[in-house]
């Protein structure tokens, strides 16, 4: 098979050697760029539920009241999504997931493995322990204001050091479970784990 | 607001339609498909598709149920149209 | 550019396997401020149908590639590919192909790709465009093959551009006016001193005043950015013109 033309003068974007913060493969942005798997949901506060399972047992449920009751904590971080657009120093509010496992009467996760649901069907899949330790939030604001509709308002999971499509937008229930399951893009040949510093895109990286 | 290329605004199986002929030996937007969920009936090329540059994600115009999936990895090419009953493509013009 | 008569492209006998194929530029038009036509040397191209794409590879240097699809421009009878695009705010592609790309440069394309939004002046008509923005590409190649084959099918076209000097393949679409197809322009963010046409976002009322009636059963052929495609399409279903009769297809962002 030869090989492709050279197309003279396409650099296409920046690329490496930015930053010791810019993951391999990724360029800088300075806007937020919006990609969903589907339409974007209308929020409805009043019947809005968060929800923890342990396999199909409910461990804990918060309506928006008793989750934005809940302690806040403030997040400053790089996002870094798999089509290859990172940004810096993103600013997120939101309840982490230790104070959600303590509000639930848990010392640590009931299994060593999660599926995240959101609201539409979207899922995502992580190790337990890649939420613990301060590094996952449920966030509900970002840059000081209520998470859009279209960034996942009003609330999303963010795991910052993850290739961004684990940070569920609309997420509505964490499931803790036995067994790794692939979640929505997992399923279709991304990776089952995402770390952008090995640049783990899909399956088989 | 100004978009940028990269904002990916939902666009249609038109869009899919050459990863599709990657697969299939025919052209596939003019394909109908039944779906699953509520039993409408769209051609491809009308279904919207969202997922932008992380694969194509069809979803029916009534219920939203995702009548097919595709990404395009290094490995090869993934397709899940669990949430498709049928499909009828027409038989070429002679 | 008008349209020459040439010999027409042959019609595979079975769809040929997509592949892609070195295209050379051979000559840039600019058509307005952020809209250029790319005519492409192909020698392998196989044939099209007005309203089908391509896909276009660039690959730099180093090996990086990028990956977008434009609509033909050209009709079938022009025997060679033109390709019209638009030059998007920080667009990796489009900044190329709309601004750094010379005569002479080369990149990858496969096609001819699509069945659903196509037509040809052998279907019949009546025939109702309605464009937005760069969605006029496609529409444009289904004219000019109009034109091409002398056909006298009624023809309307309702194209939606931000300001005058906007509107893409503005000459030639006023010599197609002179020669029975009807085209109204309508200018959403600023219009000329003395502009007759239209000067708002598509709606229902001016489809209903510009379009053809459900009784006419003209085929509809809508293609722009999404929230007008699909506005456009409720409208006319509610005006009661069949579901099957629309065809839609979706552009992505046209930096309006």
């Amino acid at each position: 098979m030869s090989e492709p033309p050279i197309s003279r003068g396409f650099r296409g974007r920046g690329r490496s050697g930015q930053s010791a913060r810019v993951p391999p493969g990724q360029h800088l942005v300075t806007d937020f760029p919006v990609l969903s798997a589907g339409p974007t949901p209308e929020a409805d506060l009043a019947t809005w539920r968060f929800t923890l399972e342990d396999g199909e047992s409910p461990i804990a449920e918060w309506s928006w009241d008793q989750f934005e009751a809940l302690p806040q904590t403030d997040l400053t971080v790089d996002i870094h999504c798999v089509t290859t657009w990172s940004k810096l120093d993103t600013r997120w509010r939101g309840v982490s997931i230790d104070t959600l496992l303590v509000a639930a009467g848990l010392s640590e996760p009931p299994g060593p493995f999660v599926l995240v649901h959101s609201e539409g069907g979207y899922t995502t899949n992580l190790p337990s322990e890649d939420l613990v330790d301060g590094k996952a939030m449920v966030a509900t604001h970002f840059d000081g204001e209520p998470l859009h509709p279209e960034h996942g308002g009003p609330a999303r999971l963010l795991v910052p050091h993850l290739y961004f499509w684990k940070s569920a937008k609309w997420v509505r229930k964490i499931q803790f479970l036995d067994s790794e399951q692939p979640g929505f893009w997992e399923e279709l040949g991304y990776h089952i784990y995402g770390d952008p510093w090995r640049e783990q895109r899909y399956a088989g990286d | 607001m100004s978009l940028q290329e990269h904002d990916m605004l939902p666009l249609d199986g038109n869009a899919a339609g050459g990863l599709l002929r990657e697969l299939f030996a025919l052209d596939l937007t003019a394909a109908e498909i039944t779906c699953d969920g509520c039993g409408a009936v769209a051609p491809i090329g009308a279904i919207r598709a969202y997922g932008g540059a992380m694969g194509a994600v069809l979803r029916c115009g009534h219920c939203d149920t995702a009548v097919l999936r595709l990404t395009h990895t290094p490995a090869g090419l993934w397709l899940d149209m669990h949430g498709t009953r049928r499909l009828f493509v027409a038989a070429p013009e002679a | 550019m008008p349209a020459t008569e040439a010999v027409p492209a042959p019609e595979p006998a079975s769809p040929p396997r997509l592949r892609w194929m070195t295209a050379e530029v051979r000559e840039i038009i600019d058509e307005t401020p952020r809209v250029r036509s790319l005519m492409l040397h192909l020698p392998e191209w196989p044939g099209h149908k007005p309203g089908q794409h391509v896909d276009v590879r660039l690959t730099a240097e180093d090996g990086y590639q990028a990956q977008r699809s434009y609509s033909i421009a050209s009709p079938p009878q022009a025997g060679m590919v033109t390709l019209t695009v638009e030059r998007l705010t920080d667009g990796e592609v489009s900044s190329y192909l709309a601004g750094d790309v010379r005569a002479g440069d080369k990149f990858e394309l496969r096609g001819p790709i699509g069945g659903y939004f196509v037509w040809t002046a052998g279907l019949g008509g009546p025939l109702f465009l309605v464009a937005g923005g760069s969605g006029i590409v496609p529409l444009m190649a289904m004219l000019r093959q109009r034109a091409a084959a002398k056909s006298d099918v009624p023809a309307t076209l309702l194209y939606s551009s931000r300001a005058y000097e906007d509107i893409i393949y503005r000459s030639e679409l006023d010599g197609l006016a002179l020669h029975g197809v009807s085209v109204q322009h309508t200018l959403t963010r600023a219009q000329p001193a003395g502009w007759q046409g239209l000067s708002r976002r598509i709606d229902r009322a001016m489809l209903e005043s510009v379009g053809f009636t459900p009784e006419q059963r003209p085929r509809i052929f809508i293609c722009g950015p999404t929230p007008m495609v699909e506005a456009a399409a409720r409208d006319l279903r509610d005006l009661g013109h069949a579901p099957n009769l629309i065809k839609t297809e979706r552009f992505g962002p046209t930096g309006r």
